[in-house]
C-alpha cells in the first residue's frame, strides 16, 4: 500500500473539523485546569487541618489514576446521579479537573520559592497582606509559574485525543472515523500524528523562549 | 618512613628517563637522586577564548625536583597544573615529561595531538592532588582508594587492599577506612585524596592549592603530612600555593609567575628574603599582609 | 457494588495486565532514557543531534496518537504488532523522551571537578562513567523517574483502546455485564491509586538507598511535591 495524496485531501476537511473540536476542548480544559488548581493550593493554605488534608489526598487521588477512567466516570456515572453532560462537556471537565492537579503544585511551588526574607520585608514596610499578596508575593511567584504552566497548556493538548474514548470526534476521532470508512488508516493517522508533533515542538519553543524571559531576574 | 613504596624501576623505564634528563642538561639544583621523570615546557600557549593564559612558556623541572609556583591568582599557576593532568589542552607548543611528549605523540619525525590511548598511558606518571579534594562521594574511603589501582593498574582486591590500608595508615586514618567521605573534616578529606593520588604510584605529584580550602586549624596537618611525603619520596612535585612557608620547606625552587610569564625564579630562601623583581616584591608582601 | 466484587477475578487479571504493561514500558522507557540521555551528553555533535531528534519527537508525540498509528496505520504497510507490542512500544518511546532529558540534566548537573578527579586517576573514559559520574547522577535521576512510571502507569489505561485487556478494559466489561457503572470505576480508580502509591513507596526506598550510598542524611521527602518544581522541566506528562 502506497501513500495516497488524492485520498489525503479528501479527508483533511473533516481532520480540520476535528483540530477545531481538540482545540476547543483543550483551551476550555485549561481555563478549568488554571481556576480550579488556584481554589485546590488556596484550599491547602487554610488553617483548617481537615480541610487541607482532604484537599491534598483528593489531588493526590486525582492525580495519581488515568485521566481516561476519570473522563468514563465522568460521561457514565453522573448522569446516573441527575447530571446529564454532552460529550464535549465532559471531556473539557474532565481534561480540566485532572490538569488542575498539576496546576496546583505548579502555584504552591511557585509561592514556595519566593524568598522568606520577601514576606519579613512585607511586615517590616507594615504592608497590609492584600497589598502584600497583590504587590510582591504574586508579582515574583508569577516569574516562576508561567513557563511551567505553558509546559502543561501543552501536555494538555497532547491528551486531548482521549476525548474520542467518550465519543468526542477531535482530532483523532475524526482520523479514526475517516480510516473506518474506507479501512485506510494510514494516512489519516500519520497526518494527525505529523500535526500532534508540529503543534508541540512549535509551542515548546515558545515555552523555552518564555522560560528564558523569565529566568532573568 | 617511607610514604610510597615506590616500586624499583623496570630497566627499561629508567634507561627512557635517566638519559632524557642529563641530555637535556637539567638546571644544577638538586641533585639527581630518583627515576622520576623531568618536565619541560616548550613554547606553550594557552587561551580561553580570547584571553591568553600562557604565553609561549618555557621552563623544565628537573627530575624529583620539588618547584612552587607563586604569583596573583589569574597568573596560569593552576594552568600549567591541569595541563600537566591533561585536563586541558595546549594550544601551542609541546609538554614533555621525561623525553616523551605529554600533549603529543610521535608519528614519524612529527609530532601529532595526542589521543586517548597516549594520554592514558602518560597519564599513569602523573597524579594530582586538588584544591577541593574531590573524593568521590559514591565510594567510601576504602574504595576511593582502591578503585583505580584495581580497575586502571589491574591490582587484585587483596593488593589493592593492603596498600589502601599501607597509606591509610601513612595519612593517619587507619580508622576512618570504612568512613564515608562525608563523614570526614576537609583536612581528613584532604589527606584521603593525598592517599588516593599516590596509591597509584605516581611520579610526578601535582598540588593544587591543597590547602586553600580548609579551615585554619586543619592546614597544619595537611602540611605536615606533604612535608613528609617530600622529605621521604623521590616524587617529582609541582605545588601551588599562596603558603609561603610551606613553600619554602618542601621546594628546591620558586617560580613567580605573573601573566603567564615567569617574572623570576630561585631557590626559596633568595626569592623570599631577596626579591630582585619589583613585582616579586609586591606579591610578597599583599601575600603576608592577608 | 457486590456484583463488581465478585468480578474480582477478572479485575484481577486486569490489573496484572496493567502492572506487566508498567514494567515493560518502564524498562523500554529506562534504556532509551539511557542511550539517548547519554548520548546528549556527548563529545559529537551526530550523537547529540540524534539526541535533540528523538528528545523532540516523541516528547511531541501524543501518546494515543502513536499507540493507534502503530496499531492501525502501519500493519497497513506490512509492518504488523501485537496489541502488546504497540501499547509497550508507545508508552517506552514516549515516556523515555522525557527520561532522556532527565537523564541529560542529571549527568551534566554532576560537579565537573568529579570527572576531571576521574581523569587524574587515569580511568577510561567508559569507566569515567560508570564508576564515577552515573552513579552520582542516579541520585538526582531517582525522584523526576518516579513521576514518570507514575505517568507511565497512568497511560497504560490507553491501551483498553487498543482492545487490550488492562484493568479499564476489564472494568467497560464489568460495566456492562453488570450495569454497576460507579460501583465498577470507582474500584478501578481505587485499584491503580494503590499501584500508584506502591510505585512511589518503591521509588522512595530507592532514593533512600542511593542518598545512604552518597553518604546524605535521609531527606524527609514526605512534604514535598511530586511534580517537578515551577519552573522548567514541569510537564513531565505522556
Amino acid at each position: 500500500m502506497t501513500w495516497d495524496w488524492h485520498y489525503t485531501g479528501e479527508i483533511l476537511p473533516d481532520l480540520l473539523d476535528g483540530l477545531r473540536v481538540t482545540v476547543i476542548a483543550t483551551l476550555l480544559g485549561y481555563l478549568i485546569a488554571l481556576v480550579l488548581g488556584l481554589v485546590w493550593t488556596l484550599l491547602r493554605r487554610t488553617p483548617s487541618r481537615i480541610v487541607n488534608q482532604t484537599v491534598r489526598w483528593v489531588v493526590e487521588f486525582i492525580r495519581s489514576t488515568p485521566l481516561l477512567v476519570q473522563l468514563f466516570f465522568i460521561f457514565y456515572v453522573l448522569p446516573g446521579w441527575g447530571l446529564t453532560l454532552g460529550a464535549l462537556t465532559a471531556g473539557v471537565i474532565g481534561l480540566g479537573l485532572h490538569y488542575s492537579t498539576y496546576t496546583s503544585e505548579v502555584y504552591r511551588a511557585g509561592i514556595a520559592d519566593v524568598p522568606r526574607g520577601q514576606w519579613e520585608a512585607c511586615t517590616a514596610l507594615n504592608l497590609p497582606r492584600r497589598r502584600a499578596w497583590q504587590d510582591v508575593i504574586l508579582p515574583q511567584a508569577v516569574r516562576k509559574v508561567v513557563p511551567a504552566l505553558g509546559n502543561y497548556l501543552i501536555a494538555m493538548f497532547k491528551d486531548s485525543p482521549m476525548l474520542l474514548a467518550i465519543n468526542v470526534v477531535e482530532l483523532l476521532g475524526a482520523a479514526y472515523h475517516a480510516g473506518a470508512e474506507t479501512l485506510r488508516y494510514l494516512e489519516p493517522i500519520t497526518v494527525v500524528g505529523v500535526l500532534f508533533v508540529i503543534v508541540s515542538v512549535l509551542s515548546s519553543i515558545v515555552v523555552r523562549r518564555l522560560e528564558a524571559r523569565y529566568a532573568t531576574h | 618512613m617511607p610514604p610510597t613504596d615506590t616500586a624499583p624501576a623496570t630497566p627499561e623505564e629508567s634507561s627512557e628517563n635517566v638519559p632524557a634528563g642529563t641530555a637535556r642538561g637539567a638546571p644544577d639544583v638538586p641533585p639527581q637522586r630518583t627515576d622520576a621523570p623531568g618536565i619541560r615546557f616548550e613554547k606553550v600557549v594557552k587561551r580561553f577564548g580570547r584571553n591568553v593564559v600562557l604565553r609561549e612558556l618555557d621552563f623544565e623541572v628537573a627530575p624529583g625536583e620539588r618547584v612552587t609556583l607563586i604569583g596573583p591568582s589569574g597568573s596560569g599557576k593552576t594552568t600549567i597544573l591541569r595541563l600537566l593532568m591533561t585536563l586541558e589542552k595546549v594550544d601551542g607548543g609541546v609538554i614533555w615529561i621525561g623525553d616523551r611528549p605529554l600533549s603529543h605523540m610521535r608519528r614519524g619525525d612529527r609530532l601529532v595531538p595526542a589521543n586517548e590511548k597516549h594520554l592514558h598511558e602518560m597519564r599513569k606518571q602523573v597524579g594530582m592532588v586538588f584544591q577541593q579534594f574531590n573524593l568521590f562521594p559514591n565510594m567510601n574511603v576504602l574504595r576511593n582508594l582502591t578503585e583505580a589501582p584495581m580497575r586502571v593498574l589491574g591490582l587484585s582486591k587483596d593488593e589493592a587492599v593492603e596498600r589502601a590500608r599501607r597509606l591509610l595508615d601513612m595519612v593517619g586514618l587507619a580508622d576512618k577506612i570504612d568512613a564515608h567521605p562525608s563523614q570526614l573534616s576537609g583536612g581528613q578529606q584532604q589527606r584521603v585524596a593525598i592517599a588516593r593520588a599516590l596509591a597509584m604510584e605516581p611520579k610526578v605529584l601535582l598540588l593544587d592549592e591543597v590547602t586553600s580550602a580548609l579551615d585554619p586549624e586543619l592546614v597544619v596537618g595537611v602540611q605536615d603530612l606533604l612535608r613528609d611525603i617530600a622529605r621521604g619520596s623521590d616524587l617529582t612535585m609541582l605545588c601551588v600555593t599562596h603558603e609561603m612557608g610551606f613553600a619554602r620547606d618542601i621546594s628546591d625552587r620558586v617560580l613567580m609567575f605573573d601573566q603567564g610569564q615567569i617574572v623570576e625564579e630561585g631557590p626559596p630562601e633568595r626569592i623570599f628574603e631577596e626579591p630582585a623583581e619589583q613585582r616579586t616584591r609586591d606579591f610578597l608582601q599583599a601575600v603576608l599582609a592577608s | 457494588m457486590s456484583d463488581v466484587l465478585e468480578a474480582y477475578p477478572q479485575l484481577l487479571r486486569g490489573a496484572w495486565i496493567t502492572v506487566q504493561l508498567t514494567v515493560y514500558g518502564s524498562a523500554l522507557a529506562l534504556a532509551l532514557a539511557l542511550a539517548f540521555g547519554l548520548a546528549g551528553t556527548s563529545r559529537h555533535v551526530a550523537l547529540r543531534a540524534l539526541n535533540r531528534v528523538y528528545v523532540e519527537f516523541f516528547r511531541g508525540t501524543a501518546t494515543l496518537v502513536l499507540m493507534y498509528w502503530l496499531f492501525y496505520a502501519l500493519p497497513l504497510v506490512g509492518f504488523r504488532f501485537t496489541p502488546m507490542a504497540a501499547a509497550v512500544l508507545s508508552l517506552g518511546l514516549n515516556v523515555g523522551a522525557y527520561g532522556a532529558e532527565v537523564v541529560r540534566g542529571a549527568l551534566n548537573a554532576v560537579p565537573k571537578a568529579q570527572y576531571e578527579a576521574a581523569i587524574a586517576l587515569n580511568f577510561r573514559p567508559w569507566q569515567r562513567l560508570v564508576r564515577v559520574t552515573l552513579p552520582q547522577a542516579v541520585a538526582l535521576m531517582l525522584p523526576p523517574f518516579g513521576n514518570l512510571i507514575i505517568e507511565l502507569m497512568k497511560g497504560t489505561a490507553l491501551v483498553s483502546l487498543i482492545t487490550i485487556g488492562d484493568l479499564t478494559f476489564r472494568a467497560q466489561q464489568i460495566r456492562a455485564s453488570t450495569g454497576e457503572t460507579t460501583a465498577t470505576f470507582l474500584v478501578i480508580l481505587v485499584m491503580y491509586f494503590v499501584i500508584a502509591q506502591l510505585l512511589q513507596l518503591a521509588v522512595r526506598y530507592a532514593e533512600r538507598r542511593v542518598d545512604r550510598m552518597l553518604g546524605r542524611r535521609p531527606v524527609r521527602r514526605d512534604a514535598l511535591p511530586r511534580t517537578a518544581d515551577a519552573s522548567g522541566a514541569g510537564a513531565v506528562k505522556g
